[in-house]
C-alpha cells in the first residue's frame, strides 16, 4: 500500500530525513518512535503534503502513485489521513459543515456520489458512537475552544468519518490524560480493518498499551534503525533511546562527536 | 497673477447641466441651491489625493471622461424584475433605474399605516417646501465635490418618513439599478429619510447594474432618527464593475434611539462610501457593520465618521475588507467622542484579508477623545490568509480554491453575525462567496 525508499528530506535547509525507507500493507499497524528530533513528524508531514518540506531524494508510493507528485487535497482523496500533532484552530468556521465539505469534496473527486445533509447526519452519528464526542462539540468551529484532549479526538472523530486507507497519526497521545488516551485508542481500534492501515509516530510507550502494533520502527537521526515487533517498544521504553544508538555503531560514533 | 488650471473634461462637459430642466425646477430656492453648488463644484472640480479624504483615491482617470448628464429613456429601458427580488425582503419597494423612478416597478400599492414612501421627483413637482431644509445645504468642504454635485444635479431619490410610533413590519427595499445606456452616464439620486420618536424600520438598500456603459453615480441620504427611534439599515452593493458609484450618508440620533448598518460592498469599479453620523442625543446607540471583498482591479474606499455628542451614547463598529487579484481597499474610521460626551464608549475593529501579493488595502483608525469617563478602543490590522489552516483544511480534502473561500468567509462572518434577518444574512453570505475568485 504504501512504500517508502530512501527517502530524503530537508526543512529550511537542513537535513532532517536521511535514507528512510518503509513498506506498510494494508491492515497494518506500524509504530514509528524515536527521539525528538529524529525526523517523526517531518515524516508526518511530508507524507500529507505540507509546504516547506523539500525531498531531496527517494520515493514514496502510494497503491502504486507517486504520492508525492499529489496536492495535499489528492492525497487525502486518495484515502490518506494525517492526524495532526497540533490541530489548527479556525474560527467562523462549522466543524460539521467543514467535515461535509471535506469528504463530499473527496467522494466528488473519487467519482462518488456526494453525501445531502440526511446522509451525513446519519453518518456522523454512527461514528459519534465510536469516539464519545459530544455533539456539542460539532456545532462549534473547527478545533476552537476544544481542550487537547478535545481536538484529539476530533481528529480521531475526523478520521472516522472520512474513512481513509491510511491514517497517520502524528503523536497524538502528546499532551493527553489517561482518559483522553483511551478514549483516543478506543476509536483507533474500532477503526482498524483489514483493508486500512495505520502509521503511528509517537515519542512514548503508553500509548503501544492500547494500540497493539504489527510493527515497530527506531527512527533516530532521519533513519530507521531498528524494527521489529512490539517488545521492541517494551525494551525501548526499559531502556530509552540510548540503548539504540550504544547498538548501532555509526550513530554511537556520531553521538560522540 | 492665477494659473488658469487644464481643462477638466468631467468639469467642462458639466456646464451645460446647468440648463437641464430638473424636477422642481422654478421654484427660486430650490433653483438657486442647485445653481450654488454647479458653481461650487465647477469652481473646484474634483478632489486631488492632497486631500486628506481622498488621499487613497484617485480620480484622475474619472476627470478625463465625459458623461451624459441623465438619461432621458431611463422610464422605457427593460429591466427584468427578477434581478430586483432579494430573499428576506418583501415589504414596499422603490425602484430607480439611472436615477429615475420607476413605478411599474415599484410596490407601493399597500404602504403599512404610518409609513410614507415616495419618489422625490413627485415630492418635488407637487410641493417642495418641506425639504427645503435638507436640500439648500451647502457643503463647504471641497473634498465634498460629489454631495455638491449631487446637490446640483439630484432630482429624484426616496422620500421616506416613519411616523411616531409606527412601527413598520416588513423591511422597505430601496432599489437603485444602472441599466444599459446610450452611453457613459452619470446620474444621481437624493434621499430623505426620517424616523419619528419611537418608530422602527427595517430598509434595504440594494444597487446593482448590468450595464456595459461606464456608470457614475452619486447617491446622498439624509436619514434622521428622532427620541428612541430604531432603524436596522442593510446595503448589498452589486454594481457591475463598470460602475463609479459614490455614497455618502448621513445619519442624525436622537436620544436613545439605536440604528445599525450592515454593508456588503461587492461590486463596482470605483466606489466611495461615506458615513457621517451624530450621535446627538443621550443614550442613543449606532451599530456598523461592514466588509468589501473585490478582486480584479476594483477600488473601493469606505470612511467613516462617527460623532458621540451626547451622554452615554454607544458606537460600535466591525468592519472588513478582502482583496483578491489588482484590487485596492481603503477604510478610515474617525470616532469623536466630543466634549460633554461623558460616559460614552466607542469601538472599531476593522481587519483585513490580502489574498494576492498585488492588492492592496490601506486602513486609518482614528480616536479622538475629548470627554471624561470614556470606554474606547479601536484596532486595525491588514493581513494574509493563516497557512495552517489552509493545509489543515487541504489536507482533510478541500480543494485549494474551496478551502481559501471557506476562510474568507469566515473571516468576514463577524460581521453580519449580528443580521436579525436571517434569510437576508445567509443570501449576503452565499452572495459574498460566489464574488471570490
Amino acid at each position: 500500500m504504501l512504500k517508502i525508499e530512501n527517502l530524503h528530506a530537508r526543512v529550511e535547509g537542513k537535513d532532517i530525513l536521511k535514507g528512510l525507507s518503509l513498506t506498510v500493507n494494508p491492515g497494518e499497524m506500524h509504530a514509528i518512535m524515536g527521539p525528538n528530533g529524529a525526523g517523526k513528524s517531518t515524516l508526518g508531514n511530508v507524507l500529507s503534503g505540507r509546504e516547506g518540506y523539500e525531498v531531496t531524494a527517494g520515493s514514496v508510493t502510494f497503491e502504486g502513485r507517486d504520492l508525492l507528485a499529489l496536492e495535499p487535497e489528492e492525497r487525502a482523496a486518495a484515502g490518506v489521513f494525517l492526524a495532526f500533532q497540533y490541530p489548527v484552530e479556525i474560527p467562523g468556521v462549522n466543524n460539521t459543515y467543514f467535515l461535509r465539505a471535506a469528504l463530499n469534496a473527496q467522494r466528488k473527486k473519487r467519482g462518488e456520489a456526494e453525501l445531502d445533509s440526511m446522509q451525513f447526519l446519519k453518518l456522523v452519528r454512527e461514528k459519534l458512537k465510536i469516539m464519545q464526542i459530544s455533539d456539542e462539540l460539532l456545532h462549534r468551529a473547527v478545533n476552537e475552544g476544544f481542550s487537547g484532549g478535545e481536538k484529539k479526538r476530533n481528529e480521531i472523530f475526523q478520521m472516522a468519518v472520512l474513512e481513509p486507507k491510511l491514517a497517520i497519526l502524528d503523536e497524538t497521545d502528546s499532551g493527553l490524560d489517561i482518559d483522553a488516551l483511551k478514549q483516543v485508542a478506543q476509536g483507533v481500534n474500532a477503526l482498524r480493518s483489514p483493508d486500512r492501515a495505520f502509521l503511528v509516530i509517537t515519542h512514548y510507550q503508553r500509548l503501544l498499551d492500547y494500540i497493539e502494533p504489527d510493527f515497530v520502527h527506531v527512527l533516530s537521526d532521519g533513519r530507521i534503525v531498528e524494527s521489529g515487533d512490539k517488545t521492541l517498544a517494551l525494551k525501548l521504553e526499559e531502556h530509552g533511546y540510548a540503548w539504540v544508538a550504544e547498538r548501532d555503531p555509526a550513530l554511537a560514533s556520531e553521538a560522540r562527536a | 497673477m492665477s494659473q488658469s488650471p487644464a481643462p477638466v473634461p468631467f468639469v467642462d462637459g458639466l456646464r451645460a447641466a446647468a440648463d437641464l430642466r430638473l424636477p422642481g425646477s422654478g421654484h427660486a430656492w430650490l433653483d438657486a441651491a442647485r445653481r450654488e453648488n454647479l458653481d461650487a463644484f465647477i469652481a473646484a472640480g474634483l478632489p486631488d489625493t492632497r486631500a486628506e479624504a481622498w488621499k487613497y483615491t484617485a480620480l484622475r482617470a474619472l476627470s478625463q471622461r465625459r458623461f451624459a448628464w441623465g438619461d432621458h429613456t431611463a422610464t422605457s429601458r427593460a429591466i427584468d424584475p427578477k434581478i430586483l427580488t432579494l430573499p428576506g425582503v418583501d415589504g414596499p419597494r422603490l425602484v430607480f433605474v439611472n436615477g429615475v423612478f420607476r413605478a411599474d416597478l415599484s410596490r407601493l400599492d399597500t404602504l403599512p399605516a404610518g409609513l410614507t414612501l415616495q419618489p422625490l421627483s413627485q415630492v418635488l413637482e407637487q410641493d417642495p417646501e418641506p425639504l427645503r431644509f435638507a436640500l439648500s445645504r451647502h457643503y463647504r468642504e471641497a473634498s465634498d465635490a460629489f454631495a455638491r454635485l449631487n446637490a446640483a444635479l439630484a432630482g429624484d431619490g426616496v422620500v421616506l418618513r416613519v411616523a411616531a410610533g409606527a412601527r413598520i413590519g416588513k423591511p422597505v427595499h430601496l432599489c437603485f439599478v444602472g441599466a444599459s445606456a446610450d452611453g457613459d452616464l452619470a446620474w444621481h439620486a437624493r434621499n430623505v429619510i426620517e424616523l419619528g420618536e419611537g418608530a422602527e424600520l427595517d430598509l434595504v438598500e440594494h444597487h446593482l447594474s448590468n450595464a456595459p456603459q461606464k456608470h457614475l453615480a452619486t447617491l446622498v441620504s439624509d436619514i434622521v432618527l428622532q427620541d428612541r427611534a430604531k432603524l436596522q439599515h442593510m446595503v448589498l452593493q452589486h454594481a457591475s464593475e463598470d460602475s463609479t458609484l459614490i455614497r455618502h450618508g448621513s445619519l442624525h440620533m436622537g436620544a436613545k434611539s439605536h440604528a445599525a448598518l450592515h454593508v456588503l460592498e461587492l461590486g463596482g469599479g470605483l466606489v466611495r462610501h461615506d458615513v457621517h453620523a451624530e450621535l446627538r442625543g443621550d443614550e442613543a446607540r449606532l451599530d456598523t457593520r461592514g466588509v468589501f471583498v473585490l478582486r480584479g482591479r476594483q477600488h473601493v474606499d469606505t470612511q467613516l465618521a462617527i460623532r458621540h455628542q451626547a451622554l452615554n451614547t454607544a458606537s460600535e463598529s466591525i468592519w472588513r475588507g478582502v482583496a483578491d487579484e489588482r484590487a485596492r481597499g481603503v477604510f478610515r474610521g474617525a470616532i469623536v467622542v466630543a466634549q460633554g460626551a461623558d460616559g460614552s464608549d466607542a469601538s472599531l475593529s476593522n481587519k483585513n484579508l490580502l489574498l494576492s501579493s498585488q492588492a492592496e488595502i490601506d486602513t486609518k483608525p482614528e480616536l479622538e477623545i475629548y470627554a471624561d469617563e470614556v470606554k474606547a478602543a479601536h484596532g486595525a490590522t491588514v493581513g494574509q490568509l493563516d497557512e495552517r489552516a489552509l493545509f489543515y483544511l487541504r489536507s482533510r480534502g478541500l480543494p485549494h480554491a474551496e478551502a481559501r473561500a471557506l476562510l474568507t468567509t469566515a473571516f468576514c462572518r463577524a460581521v453580519f453575525a449580528s443580521l436579525p434577518n436571517e434569510t437576508l444574512r445567509e443570501h449576503f453570505s452565499s452572495a459574498l462567496l460566489a464574488h471570490l475568485p
